[in-house]
């Protein structure tokens, strides 16, 4: 891991587990031991399908869980604290200020009868805490600068803005309070793949010229080539993958990450057929026992259906559950 | 591709009225989605047709199942110019031309059963007129798109079925006219990364079996790559660029294509190559700038771009791009 | 919308129902009320068309154990009168809302549907009646006719579609661009077909919704109107009680028995319908009860169904 070696280490996340509670179906996992770390300026991707775990585990950090959920275990650090002991107030001032999130969709959450400059103010406002009508104002200013939005649209309104535009003004918003870490939740879906290619750039150049760590939570592999510098693949709740991004590409070790990036289409090598991962990605609710990709993977033997795989450590930086890679 | 193209396309254009004008004083304004496309699409052809929003694919789309008419333009089909067709001809069109939708969330009616929703077809053209003929045809719809045993699938709801098994529906309602030309709007890009391999083989199987030839409408050039045969790339209602895929990728002629082309995210970060960012958002279509409309973006403009509109010249063989550059 | 979909048995229209105390609290008045008119001659101690033999000690009694709510000007039973009268309102409200869905939803239809020019006229033409006040048109057919519960229940209907009309043209309107009723198009289906499979029974439970509420005003209007003396002087309804009871010297022999009992039951039933409306409206159109909630807890909501609707917004 070439640019961010020896960085110091930012956030650490230990074994965080989340369930939720359900009326009549018992307890979800829906999070279950997943542990990674990211460094001063590190871009870590978070990927996964739908359902596995991912956004809930970033909604975790910020303790941003709705009423049903609940962290089971684990310990979040940042700057040598355990978030997770904080009490609300410790937490809320940790909120914003260190760790923002962009939430997925946020760019078409934007109020639309409020100007965008005003909303992109109010983040700053809320959570500083001596910033009186003059200096949020100049900071909105030098907000959009870092963006790349024209500062007299300022004064516009959502509706005036294209999806990219609202996109940026998101990414204002969460760098309001200068946070050191910022969570993207896929950034760039339902976006062009040209508006993609500038808010990624965007995102590189801010992790560049502010130094902020950002943590890029997607589906799309390629995006997570492009920018990432280690990624975390999840699957049915549990870290299935953990490794640098030249790692994970090249020499992936989970079954489960080799048939994912089989089945993306890539461009510079076309393939006489593509793979599909057969089955579906498990219900919450309805969990496997046992290693929680053992359905689908092709791969998988007796003791995968019945027990679950623990994280094995393959390298400094590599891990992957499950029992195919586990030293003997 | 054999002989006679199923279809073509000749200058067709699709303009919409965004103001209508007083008393003659101001002039009327157009939004130009669909302005003089042309191409040719073979028997058992895969064209692809890429594009970011506001290119007007899918008012192409459209207009071409005639569902919206052409404002100028001609489509042929199997010999026939369907732009001017009155309804009940349209209608007997659409057993030849079926489309499938980018949603299939939304594209199945969520109060009726999958067997309803594949016989619909069959029952508003008014074929297999007795249940089991229908219940019959349904069952084969079914298993072609790949959703066996057909009869676990015919009495569900949408609802209890998975993203990759409503588009399979989707491709099953479509199939069930026996159509020899797919409209495929964006078939793959609201399903799991997993599942899309899946539908897109099974149209390649169709292809392949049936001869159905597919236009492939899609805002993901990979995935066209993977499974096109020629690649037509839109940029504000028009052809930009047009050849075999690999032609078009390996060697871009017109610069959007290039741009497109090389922002593409490639799952490999070993080949992080030089991107060329287009800035700012396509343009309107409503307000198109005068010459070349991809002048504004380009990086590689100069001064005759804004006077003359380039049209399509050949740079290979079925290979043409709109540029002055390589005129 | 994967709600709708659950609620297209009955059994998960009870479902979802159950979940909304209030609206099952409504549905229970309204049993109540439509199994009292059902059973009214197995329920009240006296026929209020019998004619008694009645002394001045019998008119505006109080209430006792032979009348539980005393009695009326006439001498009659009001406990009984109240529930003859469920009758009447329960009449009036179902054929009148009828009258109203018939119009105001064939309108709704075929101004959602169509557009353009016939939408224009057709709401303009609803606006007109929805700015004509009822009741001095109201007065005025009435004068022009006889007051009969036939006439009233008609006048009633032919002006209380308005609000129908417009909700059922806005549900075309927005039913009309979903992808299904495109996809049937692109198939070849006309567009009788497509009104007839996919835009009514999208529109319809809203309709429904609509009609519940529709009920309620409809028995307002009709007790409304006898009360000030247009109702049908034949039938005893509630309003009917009012009137004789405010007009007749209810208010200055003190009996507030003759009073409160029909205003009460007024009450009861509008109370029952509209609560039963609004939870019905809550089942048939879930977003009302998501929007305000943050996006993390409607993701959490989408967790917990696990309807496969999860899917799509993760994977867009």
């Amino acid at each position: 891991m070439s640019r961010v070696d020896g960085a110091p280490l930012l956030l650490d996340v230990r074994d965080l587990s989340i369930d939720f509670s359900t009326h009549d179906q018992g307890a979800m996992h829906a999070v279950e031991n997943v542990s990674f770390m990211l460094r001063e300026g590190e871009v870590l991707g978070v990927v996964g399908e739908s359902g596995c775990g991912k956004t809930t585990a970033m909604l975790g950090i910020l303790r941003l869980l709705p009423v049903t959920g609940r962290i089971v275990s684990g310990e979040i650090l940042f700057g040598g604290r355990d978030l997770l002991a904080l009490s609300e107030s410790e937490m809320a001032d940790v909120r914003w200020k260190d760790i923002a999130m962009i939430f997925q969709g946020a760019m078409n959450a934007l109020n639309p009868v409020h100007r965008v400059g005003d909303q992109i103010a109010e983040a700053y406002v809320q959570h500083a805490s001596k910033a009186d009508r003059a200096s949020a104002d100049e900071r909105v200013c030098r907000l959009l600068d870092m963006v790349g939005i024209s500062r007299n649209r300022k004064n516009q309104y959502p509706h005036q803005y294209s999806g990219g535009m609202r996109q940026r003004a998101m990414i204002a918003m969460a760098l309001a309070c200068t946070p050191q870490v910022v969570i993207a939740d896929e950034p760039t879906t339902a976006l062009d793949v040209m508006v993609q290619a500038q808010i990624l750039e965007l995102l590189k150049s801010l992790c560049d010229s502010i130094g902020v760590a950002i943590i890029v939570v997607t589906h799309d592999l390629g995006v997570v080539a492009e920018v990432c510098d280690s990624v975390l693949v999840m699957y049915g709740g549990i870290a299935a993958e953990y490794a640098d991004v030249d790692t994970l590409f090249n020499a992936a070790q989970h079954p489960y990450t080799r048939l994912l990036l089989d089945a993306f289409p890539d461009l510079t090598r076309p393939k006489d057929r593509l793979t599909s991962i057969p089955g579906y990605p498990p219900r919450l609710n309805a969990l496997p026992p046992g290693c929680r990709f053992a359905p689908r993977c092709p791969a998988a033997f007796d003791r995968c259906h019945v027990e679950q795989p623990g994280l094995s450590q393959l390298g400094r930086f590599h891990s992957a559950s499950c029992f195919l890679v586990e030293p003997k | 591709m054999s002989a006679t193209p199923i279809l073509q396309v000749q200058d067709l254009c699709k303009w919409f009225l965004v103001k209508k004008s007083r008393l003659g004083r101001t002039p009327q304004l157009f939004v130009h989605a669909v302005d003089g496309v042309s191409f040719e699409l073979g028997r058992g052809d895969v064209l692809a047709l890429v594009g970011e929003s506001g290119c007007g694919k899918s008012t192409l789309a459209l207009t071409l199942m005639g569902l919206e008419a052409p404002t100028t333009g001609s489509i042929v089909f199997e010999g026939r110019n369907i732009a001017r067709l009155k309804r009940q001809e349209l209608k007997a069109m659409r057993l030849h031309m079926q489309m499938i939708f980018q949603d299939p969330y939304e594209s199945l009616n969520p109060l009726m059963n999958i067997g309803d929703i594949v016989a619909e077809p069959l029952v508003v053209h008014r074929l297999a007129r007795t249940k089991a003929e229908r219940l019959e045809r349904v069952r084969r719809a079914l298993e072609g798109a790949g959703l066996k045993p057909a009869d676990v699938y015919v009495h569900r709801r949408p609802h209890e079925l998975s993203g990759g098994q409503r588009q399979r529906v989707v491709i099953a309602g479509a199939l069930v006219l026996e159509p020899t030309v797919l409209l495929a709007d964006e078939p793959v890009s609201m399903l799991d990364v997993s599942i899309r391999a899946d539908i897109l083989n099974l149209l390649g199987e169709l292809r392949e079996s049936r001869g159905i030839s597919v236009l492939f409408i899609t805002h993901d050039l990979a995935t066209a790559g993977y499974f096109a045969d020629r690649v037509a790339v839109m940029y504000l209602g028009r052809i930009v660029e047009i050849g075999p895929i690999h032609e078009v990728v390996d060697a871009p002629a017109h610069p959007y294509a290039q741009a497109l082309l090389s922002v593409i995210p490639v799952p490999n970060p070993r080949q992080r190559r030089q991107h060329i960012i287009l800035q700012g958002d396509p343009p309107n279509p409503i307000d198109l700038p005068q010459g070349c409309r991809f002048r504004p973006r380009c990086p590689v403009a100069f001064d005759r771009c804004a006077q003359v509109d380039p049209p399509l010249v050949t740079v290979g063989d079925g290979h043409a791009a709109a540029c002055l550059r390589v005129a | 919308m994967s709600e709708q979909t659950q609620t297209t048995s009955l059994r998960g229209l009870w479902a979802s129902l159950k979940r909304n105390p209030m609206a099952v609290a409504g549905l229970f008045m309204v049993l109540f009320t439509v199994l009292l008119a059902l059973f009214a001659p197995l329920l009240a101690p006296y026929n209020p068309k019998e004619s008694v033999r009645v002394t001045v000690d019998d008119i505006y009694a109080a209430p006792s154990s032979a009348h539980w709510l005393g009695t009326d000007d006439a001498g009659k039973d009001v406990f009984s009168n109240l529930i003859y009268g469920t009758r009447v309102s329960l009449t009036v409200g179902f054929f009148a809302a009828f009258i109203s869905l018939a119009i105001g939803g064939t309108i709704g239809l075929v101004a959602g549907f169509v557009g353009g020019r016939v939408e224009n006229l057709l709401m303009r033409f609803t606006d007109v009646i929805l700015v004509i006040p009822d009741l001095p048109l109201i007065m005025v057919l009435v004068a022009l006719t006889k007051p009969s519960l036939v006439n009233i229940i008609i006048v009633i209907g032919i002006l209380g579609w308005t609000g129908t009309a417009r909700l059922v043209r806005s549900q075309t309107l927005s039913v009309k661009e979903r992808k299904f009723v495109l996809r049937a198009r692109s198939i070849g289906a006309g567009n009788f077909y497509l009104i007839r499979r996919h835009i009514f029974p999208s529109v319809f439970p809203l309709m429904m919704v609509n009609t519940v509420l529709v009920i309620s005003l409809a028995i307002l209007e009709e007790s409304s109107l006898a009360f000030i003396g247009l109702g049908d002087p034949t039938t005893l309804s509630w309003g009917q009680m009012l009137n004789f009871a405010f007009t007749r010297g209810g208010m200055s022999s003190g009996a507030w028995w003759a009073l409160i009992s029909p205003g009460f039951a007024i009450v009861w039933v509008v109370l029952g319908l509209t609560l039963l409306g609004q939870g019905l409206e809550q089942v048939f159109n879930p977003r009302l009860e998501w929007h305000h909630l943050s996006k993390a807890k409607r993701m959490v909501r989408r967790i917990i169904t696990r309807s496969v609707e999860s899917d799509k917004e993760e994977a867009s």
